[in-house]
């Protein structure tokens, strides 16, 4: 690696350096494939970095894999990714039981054991639930990990075998002949390419229009809050509530939900990411979900910017016309599925299918005829601007003033 | 289209404000006494705001200040130290007078505005707390008066109770007249370090030394000369080795003393007993708050790192924020003539009245002509002071001493970037791993080695880290520790209990449509059986109308 851009390009260009990309960079290098990434800023900086760790998703297409792998993946990369096996989820409500129940049912018809558990058994297994818990499950698959390891897990696990990562390099373009993309025009130079592969989160909508392909994508703005810590519980995720998250092996509670806003991201700058007083109604729920941890102080709060589908379910897909070019976005929930989706991505790329699972439901057909004004149609659309002052007479804005 | 909500969204459901005033000024010290008072005579309605109390239990994790756990118990007593606080500024007395709102024992742990990110705020707030509760402040204007904290550099033994900065020592001796303390070690003989030692005399507690890695003390002959009558010893061209005690309480000093080449001189240790020793080698502007609101910061060392960019308004590059005083940046003149912040807070206060419309601009153009605003840099770069201090303490104690407390990380395990001990040692890919690599990748950034070393990411949010972690980082990587970016504030900046930031006020729309994530029914649902193109069971708003 060396931090002066050569412009050589790569058998497989992948642009995007969050958690998709580089599963699917690493996955490519494992497998003996010329790999670069091309990344904005630092590697797993945005949502791939900030998200609640969660490895759950037998719903998913994926689902299956995503559970083979999480165990093995720190053998696999050689580097911590802090993953943890087994979740509690804990109802404080019946709506919630249910909704949990739900999940439970999806998880039994893919083969995974759930247990009921009563309040008693609830406040044994994690002693800061309080008396408001009606009950929850036990879940016998998923877990979490630290998804800021395990970003930069990929990336190092990456260059052990070979693949290249260019950071704060953003991408402007791609040079398209006789129905292919030939090259990636970057900030930092022109990269030849024989496969593409855009995971860029947010922006894999605009880098996809650049070659001619409509995904349709909303981005959002989504916090979460990070307690000071206590002493390992359980050491699986336990949440609930209407919140998602874990307690990290540190101790730390790091909880979110609750609002998003939709927003829109353009340009190809990377966003501002503040949080906002929504941290107080996060904080409420976590005291509700553990009253035995309402003393905790909170320390830090995140936000993040991730994009859905209008199902949201996640596109994976190799695109028809430039046919070189494989599209993926996980549609806001990717990190527990990285795993799997960088495998599905990389043996898109080398075999043109995914070999272990039939990802017809997260192909782009299905999103066909998504109508122009869909954002308007589900009211996912960012508010108007507003100035955050009124208009200033000031004294300092008087011409000559500095 | 009319545009319909989504209800799980935060669209009209946004966190409001218990009030809205049209000039909040964050900190009652001089400058923020200033700017209030200066203001309110306009006719402005102004909130004046001091975390002063600070709350016991936060004193005890040095937030906002190292306070080394040397408050005397009688501050657990909330009554008497807001008393104590009450009565020691005439200042606060004089800002009530004019009508100024001044709310004493409340923190300012957040501040946010709309923004390209952010749309639904009914205009730019504060997040506040009393310790018993939190609440949302909305403001037309503000001026952050919030100060300086503590310069902490790390020596072995510096984890125990009696460690102190000078800003701690500062408040609890003269603003809380507590310190528990009988015998102090000063570290830092410029202005701030002689002052601390004066202070620390005039109240009583003894000062057993005053350290020095300059070959002469730095600070004003005139004040060095009357410590020195009163028996005060310095230690120039020395560094502290250790702090020792037996029970996690400072016992002693182990000093040492320094060649010409800055390295310790074998068998030239001095161990003074003592039951503190006080960090007083440099203080930091605060800029937590202009930070978060994304007011553009430079970092110069002149006045003691990064700062907010001002018009000579002191207005920041968030229209309607105003900075003044040492959180603006502080330099050694500032410290010696209290007049200087003083006069940068009546300037923010004019400015700020004017841009509300309050004064005639003529009028507060003359006024502002009466102050000049010396907001010029101090004489000398703080950093090379502070990196001559770190490098002395390295040669002195190594690398193995903790550089970030909360999270027990070690100045070598930050600049290896080792992942913390509690993964343990088996991943031998990690040895190959350190800022060389990182650096190989691009440059160094102090948020991504927190996130790989845990270092900075503990209750005292950096407070007693960040200077050295970039200072560390800076001369690990070779360059100059203004090319290491300032690692971001996030709120809360105060680090208070989920109880107390409970929101008290919160809407019943928010609760009734609360959903772990977007509430988009397919996302969870059964994903792996849905074909290319299902058709949703309910009808929906994307079927094209006919």
């Amino acid at each position: 690696m060396s931090a002066v851009p050569r412009a050589r390009g790569a058998a497989v260009v992948i642009v995007g350096g969050g958690v998709t990309g580089l599963s699917a960079g690493w996955w490519l290098a494992r497998a003996g494939a010329d790999v670069l990434v091309l990344e904005r800023g630092i590697v797993g900086w945005e949502a791939s970095g900030r998200n609640g760790g969660g490895a759950t998703h037998v719903y998913s297409p994926l689902g299956l894999e995503e559970q083979r792998l999480w165990p093995q993946m720190d053998e696999l990369l050689g580097y911590p990714t802090e993953y943890q096996p087994n979740r509690i989820r804990v109802a404080l409500s019946e709506a919630q039981l249910a909704l949990y129940r739900r999940s439970a049912e999806i998880a039994a018809e893919r083969g995974f054991r759930t247990e009921p558990l009563d309040p008693r058994q609830l406040r044994e297994l994690v002693p800061i639930v309080g008396d408001g818990a009606i009950g929850g499950l036990f879940m016998h698959f998923g877990g979490h990990a630290n998804p800021q390891r395990t970003v930069q897990a990929y990336a190092w696990a990456l260059q052990d075998h070979g693949g290249r990562i260019l950071q704060d390099t953003t991408v402007t373009g791609f040079r398209v002949a006789g129905g292919r993309v030939t090259a990636v025009e970057t900030s930092r130079g022109v990269y030849g390419a024989d496969v593409v592969v855009i995971a860029a989160g947010p922006q894999t909508g605009l880098l996809a229009a650049m070659v001619g392909a409509a995904i349709p994508l909303a981005p959002a703005r989504v916090e979460m809050i990070v307690t000071e810590p206590l002493p390992l519980m359980f050491r699986g995720g336990v949440d609930g509530n209407g919140l998602y998250g874990r307690q990290v092996l540190r101790g730390n509670l790091v909880y979110g939900g609750g609002p998003h806003e939709w927003i829109d991201v353009t340009g190809m700058a990377a966003p501002e990411q503040p949080a906002t007083p929504l941290l107080r109604n996060l904080a409420r729920r976590l005291a509700e979900l553990f009253p035995g941890a309402a003393h905790l102080r909170v320390i830090r709060s995140w936000a993040g910017i991730v994009e859905n589908t209008p199902d949201g379910m996640p596109v994976l897909d190799r695109l028809a016309d430039p046919a070189n070019v494989v599209v993926a976005t996980m549609s806001s929930v990717g990190f527990g599925l990285s795993p799997a989706a960088g495998k599905a991505i990389s043996e898109m790329v080398l075999h043109g299918r995914c070999l272990f699972a039939d990802l017809t439901p997260l192909g782009l057909a299905r999103l066909a005829g998504t109508p122009p004004d869909w954002r308007e149609r589900l009211g996912w659309v960012a508010a108007p601007e507003r100035s955050s002052a009124g208009s200033l007479a000031g004294v300092g804005r008087e011409p000559g003033g500095r | 289209m009319r545009r319909v909500a989504d209800p799980k969204s935060i669209a009209d459901k946004a966190p409001r404000v218990e009030r809205r005033v049209a000039l909040v000024v964050v900190g009652a010290g001089v400058t923020g006494v200033a700017a209030a008072t200066e203001a309110a005579r306009a006719g402005v309605e102004v909130v004046l705001l001091d975390e002063n109390p600070i709350e016991h239990d936060l004193m005890a994790m040095d937030v906002p200040y190292l306070f080394g756990g040397r408050m005397s118990p009688s501050l657990k007593n909330r009554a008497l130290a807001l008393q104590r606080v009450a009565e020691r500024d005439a200042g606060l007395a004089q800002a009530d007078e004019t009508g100024v709102d001044v709310q004493l024992g409340v923190s300012v742990w957040g501040a946010f505005r709309n923004g390209p990110t952010v749309r639904e705020l009914d205009g730019p707030m504060l997040g506040l707390s009393d310790g018993e509760r939190s609440w949302l402040l909305g403001y037309d204007r503000l001026v952050v008066a919030a100060g300086a904290r503590d310069l902490a550099l790390g020596f072995a033994g510096w984890e125990q109770a009696g460690v102190v900065g000078a800003q701690g020592a500062w408040s609890l001796l003269s603003r809380y007249r507590a310190l528990a303390s009988r015998r102090m070690v000063v570290l830092g003989a410029g202005t701030l370090g002689l002052r601390t030692a004066a202070l620390a005399l005039e109240q009583g507690v003894e000062v057993a030394g005053i350290v020095e890695v300059a070959p002469e003390v730095p600070g004003d002959p005139a004040a060095w000369r009357a410590l020195e009558r009163q028996g005060v010893r310095a230690y120039p061209a020395h560094t502290v080795k250790a702090a020792r005690g037996a029970t996690g309480e400072v016992e002693s000093a182990v000093l040492v003393r320094l060649d010409g080449g800055g390295r310790p001189v074998a068998g030239s240790e001095t161990e003074l007993a003592c039951d503190t020793v006080c960090l007083a080698i440099g203080l930091v502007p605060n800029v937590e708050l202009p930070g978060l609101l994304g007011c553009r910061l430079a970092f110069r060392s002149a006045l003691g790192g990064f700062v907010p960019e001002t018009d000579p308004w002191m207005e920041t590059s968030v229209p309607g924020v105003f900075v003044a005083g040492d959180g603006a940046g502080l330099h050694e003149e500032m410290l010696a003539e209290p007049a200087i912040a003083r006069d940068q807070g009546r300037l923010a206060g004019i400015a700020a009245a004017a841009s509300l419309g309050a004064v005639p601009r003529s009028r507060a153009e003359a006024r502002c002509a009466d102050l000049a605003a010396r907001r010029g840099a101090g004489p000398r770069e703080a950093h090379g002071d502070w990196r001559r201090w770190l490098l002395s303490l390295i040669e002195a104690g190594g690398w193995d001493v903790t550089a970030c407390r909360c999270e027990e990380v070690t100045r070598r395990e930050l600049v290896e970037v080792q992942p913390p001990r509690y993964l343990g040692p088996r991943f031998p890919a990690m040895r190959a791993r350190g800022l060389a690599t990182l650096l190989a990748d691009g440059p160094v950034d102090p948020d991504q080695v927190k996130r790989l070393t845990r270092a900075g990411m503990g209750p005292c949010q950096g407070r007693r880290c960040r200077e050295q972690v970039a200072l560390l980082l800076a001369h690990a990587a070779g360059i100059p520790v203004e090319r290491i970016p300032l690692a971001t504030y996030r709120p809360p900046v105060r680090p208070l209990p989920l109880a107390v930031l409970w929101p008290h006020d919160e809407p019943e729309e928010m609760r009734e449509h609360w959903v772990a994530w977007f509430g988009i029914p397919t996302q969870f649902a059964a994903q792996w059986k849905s074909g290319p193109a299902e058709p949703a069971t309910a009808p929906s708003p994307l079927a094209v109308d006919k």
